[in-house]
C-alpha cells in the first residue's frame, strides 16, 4: 500500500516538475525581452536601472520608424486582402461536388507545408521574371499569397458545419445569388473568417524568410532590419529598441488571444445554457 | 378541386450515370394537397426540388400558372420551401427568420411586425418571436421552419420530409396541424414523405414513385383499396399478394381454387397478381371455407390481433378482432369485392 502511494506521490511530482520546465523554457526568453526592454544599458545583459527610453525612442525617434511602419501596413493591407479572397475562395470550393473539392483542399494545402524558404525563392524568381521591382507591393504579394491558404483552411470547417439547405433557403426567400451568400452564409461563417483573419495578421508580422527575399535591398519590415542590423554590426549592435518593439507586439498578441478566448467561451456557454431547454 | 397550377411535362433528369427522373408527368391543382410517396432514393426530393427551382430539369417543362419557369430562379417563384433539416438561420432570432422574406421584399415595418406576429399565432409559437433558434425544440423549429415560409403567402408550399425528426406524438399532432392550415390558408401543398400512414392521413392526392418514375397517382382510398400493381399494395398497407389466373371476367383462379371477384376486362388465363388486405378475411368453421390452415402465430396489436395461419405451406397475414389459439384449425373467407386483380408487372 505504502509504496503504491509513494510511487503516486512520485508520478505527480514529475508531473509537475515536466509542466513548469515546458512553461519556463516557453516564457524564460519572452520575460528575458521584457527584462532587457527596461534595462537601462545600451550594450549587454547588466542590470543597470530601470527606464522606459527604449519605448519613447520607439515611438519619438527615427531609428526603426520605417520598419515598424511597413511591418504594421503590410499586415493590415496584406490581412484584409487576403481574407476577402480566401473568403470568396473557400465558399467556392465548398460549393464544388466531393471529389473536385478534396482536389482543391489538397491544392490549398500544399503551400502550408511547403517550407518558407521554397515559397520565398520561388516568388523572388517569378517576380523577377516578371521584372517586378522588388519593395512594397512585391512583399505585400507575397504576403497575401501565403496567408490565403491559412484563411480558407479556418473557413471551409464552419461552412462544413452549416445546414446544406441554408444557402437554398435564403435564394427560396427571396435572395438572389450574392444576396443569399451575403446575408445567410457569411454571418453564419464569422468567425472562421476572423479566426483566418487573425493568423493571416500574426503571419504576415512574424515573417521573416518571405519578406527578406521579396523585398529587395531599399524596403524593410523589422525582421529583415533586425537583420540587417546585426549582419552589419554584430551582435552588439543589437538596439533595446528592438526589445521594446518585441515587447509591444508580444502584449497585443496577449491581448488578442486573450479576447478570442473570452468570446468563444462566452458563446459556448450560452450555447450549453441554452441546449438545457431543449427536450 | 381548383385549376391545375403546376404540370410536369416529360420531365427527365439525371445526376452523372444516374437516372433520377425519368420522363415524368403529373399535375398539381389549385389549393390540394398532393404528396409524393415512395421508398428514399426514388426521386421525390429531386421532383420537389424541380419545382422549388434548385435544380434544372435536363429534359421537359414545368409550368406554374400557365408558364413555363425551367429557367426561373428560386427567388422569382411564387413558391416556398420547407426544408428537411428546417435549414434556419442559425444568426437571427425567430422574429427575424420569419421577417426575413419580407425584408428582403422591403415591406413596410409595421407590416412585417402584424405579419410576423399573425403567423406566430397561426404556428402557436406566441411569445416566442425573441428566442435564439439554438434554444428552440425540434419541434418548435419545425414551427418556425413553416411559418417563415408560409408567412411570405406562396401559391404553393414545399414540404420536404418535415416531420422526420419528430417523434411519433409530435408528429401525429403536426399531420393534424399541417393539414387545418393547408385548409385555412387555401395553400397548395406539395409534400415528400416516405412514410406512407402519413401520406394517407394528409394527402388529398397521393403520387407513388419509385425509381423515378410514378406508379399510382389516386386518392388515399384509391391507391389503398385498387392498387394498380404488386409494388404499390406492398408499399401502401400490408397485403396477402397472390399470383393468380383470371378465368373469365368476375371469376379469379389463385391458390389452386376459384374466387368470385368484381374484376372484368382481362384476357382469357391472363397471369394476374390478386391482393387481399389483412383486415379482408374472416374466421369460418374450417368445413364451410375453401381456405383451411393452421394458426401459426398470433400478435397482440393494440386494435386488433395480427394472426399468421399457414395454409398449403403459405402464410397468410390476417388482422382480425377475433381470438384463435395458436395451434388452431381455422378455415377463411374472403368477400368477391375484397379480392383485388391487378394486371401483373413487366419484369
Amino acid at each position: 500500500m505504502k509504496r503504491r502511494k509513494q510511487r503516486i506521490l512520485m508520478a505527480k511530482a514529475m508531473g509537475v516538475i515536466l509542466t513548469v520546465m515546458t512553461f519556463l523554457i516557453l516564457y524564460v526568453p519572452i520575460l528575458l525581452i521584457l527584462m532587457l526592454s527596461l534595462n537601462d544599458s545600451a550594450r549587454g545583459y547588466q542590470w543597470e536601472g530601470f527606464t522606459l527610453k527604449w519605448y519613447a525612442m520607439l515611438f519619438l525617434d527615427d531609428i526603426m520608424k520605417d520598419p515598424i511602419v511597413n511591418t504594421i501596413s503590410i499586415a493590415i493591407l496584406s490581412t484584409i486582402i487576403s481574407t476577402i479572397l480566401g473568403t470568396i475562395f473557400a465558399i467556392g470550393i465548398h460549393a464544388l461536388e466531393k471529389k473536385r473539392r478534396v482536389r482543391m483542399m489538397v491544392m490549398n494545402n500544399v503551400p502550408v507545408v511547403n517550407p518558407d524558404i521554397v515559397t520565398g525563392i520561388s516568388l523572388m524568381i517569378i517576380f523577377s521574371i516578371l521584372s517586378f521591382t522588388l519593395g512594397f507591393s512585391t512583399v505585400l504579394i507575397a504576403h497575401v499569397f501565403f496567408s490565403i491558404p491559412y484563411v480558407i483552411l479556418n473557413i471551409i470547417p464552419k461552412l462544413k458545419r452549416l445546414d446544406p439547405n441554408l444557402y437554398e433557403a435564403g435564394l427560396d426567400l427571396g435572395c438572389s445569388r450574392i444576396e443569399a451568400v451575403w446575408r445567410v452564409i457569411i454571418p453564419n461563417i464569422s468567425t472562421g473568417i476572423l479566426t483566418g483573419a487573425l493568423m493571416a495578421f500574426t503571419m504576415s508580422i512574424d515573417d521573416f524568410v518571405i519578406t527578406y527575399f521579396t523585398s529587395g535591398n531599399e524596403y524593410m519590415n523589422v525582421s529583415t532590419w533586425l537583420y540587417a542590423a546585426l549582419a552589419r554590426e554584430g551582435r552588439n549592435s543589437f538596439t533595446p529598441v528592438a526589445y521594446a518593439y518585441n515587447t509591444i507586439i508580444f502584449l497585443l498578441t496577449i491581448i488578442i488571444i486573450v479576447f478570442v478566448n473570452t468570446r468563444k467561451e462566452r458563446k459556448v456557454r450560452t450555447h450549453e445554457k441554452s441546449t438545457c431547454f431543449t427536450p | 378541386m381548383g385549376k391545375k397550377l403546376i404540370e410536369l411535362k416529360n420531365i427527365s433528369k439525371s445526376f452523372g450515370d444516374l437516372v433520377v427522373l425519368d420522363h415524368f408527368n403529373f399535375y398539381i391543382n389549385e389549393n390540394e394537397f398532393i404528396t409524393l410517396l415512395g421508398p428514399s432514393g426514388c426521386g421525390k426530393t429531386t421532383c420537389l426540388r424541380l419545382i422549388g427551382g434548385f435544380e434544372t430539369p435536363d429534359d421537359g417543362e414545368i409550368i406554374f400558372d400557365g408558364k413555363v419557369i425551367n429557367d426561373l430562379e428560386p427567388n422569382q417563384r411564387e413558391i416556398n420551401t420547407c426544408f428537411q433539416k428546417y435549414a434556419l438561420f442559425p444568426h437571427l432570432n425567430v422574429f427575424d427568420n420569419i421577417a426575413f422574406g419580407l425584408k428582403l421584399k422591403k415591406l413596410p415595418k409595421t407590416e412585417i411586425v402584424d405579419r410576423v406576429h399573425q403567423t406566430l399565432k397561426l404556428v402557436k409559437l406566441d411569445g416566442f418571436q425573441d428566442r435564439h433558434i439554438s434554444t428552440l425544440s425540434g419541434g418548435q423549429q419545425q414551427r418556425v421552419a413553416i411559418a417563415r415560409a408560409i408567412v411570405n403567402r406562396p401559391k404553393v408550399l414545399l414540404l420536404d420530409e418535415p416531420l422526420g425528426a419528430l417523434d411519433l406524438k409530435l408528429r401525429q399532432e403536426m399531420q393534424y396541424e399541417l393539414k387545418e392550415m393547408q385548409r385555412t390558408l387555401g395553400i397548395t401543398f406539395v409534400y415528400v414523405t416516405h412514410d406512407q400512414e402519413e401520406a394517407l392521413t394528409m394527402s388529398d392526392t397521393i403520387v407513388i414513385m419509385n425509381e423515378g418514375k410514378i406508379l399510382q397517382i389516386g386518392t388515399p382510398e384509391d391507391i389503398y383499396n385498387e392498387p394498380k400493381n404488386r409494388f404499390v399494395a406492398n408499399f401502401i398497407g400490408e397485403s396477402n399478394i397472390f399470383e393468380g389466373i383470371m378465368i373469365e371476367d368476375y371469376l379469379v383462379k389463385f391458390v389452386d381454387r376459384e374466387f368470385k371477384c368484381v374484376d372484368k376486362g382481362f384476357h382469357l388465363n391472363e397471369a394476374v397478381d390478386v391482393v387481399i388486405r389483412p383486415e379482408d378475411f374472416d374466421f369460418v368453421p374450417p368445413s364451410k371455407a375453401k381456405i383451411k390452415g393452421i394458426v401459426d402465430s398470433l400478435t397482440f396489436k393494440g386494435v386488433h390481433y395480427e394472426i399468421n395461419v399457414m395454409v398449403d405451406g403459405r402464410e397468410y397475414t390476417i388482422h382480425t378482432t377475433k381470438y384463435r389459439e395458436v395451434g388452431d384449425r381455422v378455415g377463411l373467407s374472403v368477400e368477391p369485392e375484397s379480392i383485388h386483380v391487378m394486371r401483373r408487372q413487366r419484369s
